[in-house]
């Protein structure tokens, strides 16, 4: 629809939306994030939400704690192999929709740990992640970024077509493999379809 | 407070045969510690905790070294009788040669307590203890009975080297899962190969990241 002709119905007190424009909306602004820290990272996620920065500003108004009501997962500090398969349990247990952030070095790639034999490298081999964060922690400046780059992620997405979300989606994937803790290494060492990452216009890395 | 020398006479008159040895420590630090033996550990450390002088309360610190055999090459002088041609004649001549001998000496895991004294402000005394070997002999006591405080870090030994611990309450992994097979401290560790994309591989991170290379052509081939 012509954006002059809905400005104009609008000076005249008629709204003229789409059903899309609509629930996207109500969908971005509403993002309830799950109580869910994992180390130095969550620290600052604390800081994010209260008084200074107040994330509730972004509809992000209360951290669940449990994650069937939760809309966002915000991985927030080192994922362990320890750790990991709870992670993607936690994950699983979301309704869609459901987004990730992964916050900070760790979270999206190991971090300083990365040499390390006993942490994972990267949530994103397990799970699709939204939008990655770096930063040792990063500022609570830059997780309202990240929520910020996340909504406008929501408000651009189709409700038909082939590049709707997953949870439109009835082919694609709802439940990701929760890594087994093996004798050496977690097993398998990442999941099919998410790893490696297909990075538009660059191929897959690896 | 007591030097090593008077801890160990201290514990020698108070336990028999408790078989103590100093060692030292070269540095400036000079913080010399004492080796027990495993058999008579709990008695000596009964004694230090007990002990009026030292009344050693308080376990701030356990921790583990891995010792693994050692290839030592010594070189030595052999003097052996050989068939010589001097001035013309056929003699045996003994000459003096100089061979190179390999012997292995045997590793350990050691096991060291740092102890204060609360009660007199005092420390530390370092506690030292070696297991048989690095395979099947990896047995030692557990201190937790005499100071609480060892509970998890004794339990952290055993997750990361691999030193059994008699007595120990609950002698479970700390750090790693249950079903994990490896003790990561140890120096033969082979950690797993999950290698991957790294900006700026240099020495054994950039030889790490070619082998993985290669191992991915290769399956790759395979396909």
């Amino acid at each position: 629809m012509d954006e002059n002709l809905k400005i104009e119905l609008g000076k005249q007190g008629i709204v003229v939306t789409t059903l899309q424009e609509l629930y996207n909306w109500g969908r971005r602004s509403s993002v309830w994030p799950m109580n869910f820290g994992l180390a130095c990272c969550a620290i600052e996620m604390i800081a994010t939400t209260m008084a200074r920065y107040d994330l509730a500003r972004f509809g992000a108004e209360v951290f669940r704690p449990s994650p069937r009501q939760a809309d966002l997962m915000i991985i927030s500090g080192t994922v362990t192999k320890k750790m990991a398969p709870q992670v993607v349990r936690l994950y699983n247990q979301m309704a869609e929709p459901r987004y990730v952030i992964a916050m900070g070095a760790c979270a999206i790639s190991g971090g300083p740990f990365k040499q390390g034999y006993n942490v994972l490298k990267g949530i994103d081999r397990y799970i699709p992640v939204d939008v990655h964060i770096p930063g040792c922690p990063p500022r609570p400046e830059a997780l309202l970024q990240a929520f910020i780059a996340l909504q406008k992620k929501i408000d651009g997405q189709h409700l038909t077509g082939e590049d709707r979300p997953r949870f439109l989606d009835a082919e694609a994937q709802g439940e990701f493999p929760v890594p087994e803790q093996g004798e050496h290494d977690l097993v398998p060492t990442s999941n099919k379809g998410v790893w490696p990452i297909k990075i538009q216009g660059l191929g897959t890395r690896d | 407070m007591k030097t090593v020398e008077e801890i160990k006479a201290a514990i020698e008159a108070a336990v028999p045969g408790a078989g103590v040895e100093i060692v030292l420590n070269p540095g400036p630090a000079a913080q010399h510690s004492l080796r027990l033996a495993p058999e008579s550990a709990l008695a000596v450390a009964t004694f230090l905790r007990d002990d009026a002088d030292l009344a050693l309360d308080h376990l701030s610190n356990v921790t583990g070294v891995d010792w693994p055999d050692k290839e030592i090459a010594e070189k030595v002088k052999v003097t052996r009788t050989v068939a010589k041609t001097v001035d013309g004649v056929e003699q045996q001549v003994e000459e003096t040669v100089e061979e190179t001998r390999k012997r292995v000496e045997p590793g350990c895991l050691e096991v060291v307590y740092h102890l204060f004294s609360v009660a007199k402000k005092h420390g530390p005394v370092v506690l030292r203890m070696r297991t048989e070997n690095r395979s099947d002999r990896v047995e030692l006591p557990s201190m937790t009975h005499i100071w609480r405080s060892a509970d998890f870090q004794e339990r952290e030994i055993f997750d990361l080297y691999g030193v059994v611990f008699k007595g120990h309450p609950d002698l479970r992994r700390l750090l790693m899962w249950d079903e994990f097979k490896d003790h990561p401290m140890r120096k033969d560790y082979v950690e797993p190969d999950d290698y991957e994309y790294e900006p700026t591989p240099h020495d054994h991170v950039l030889a790490r990241a070619q082998e993985h290379q290669k191992k991915i052509e290769a399956a790759g081939n395979k396909e």
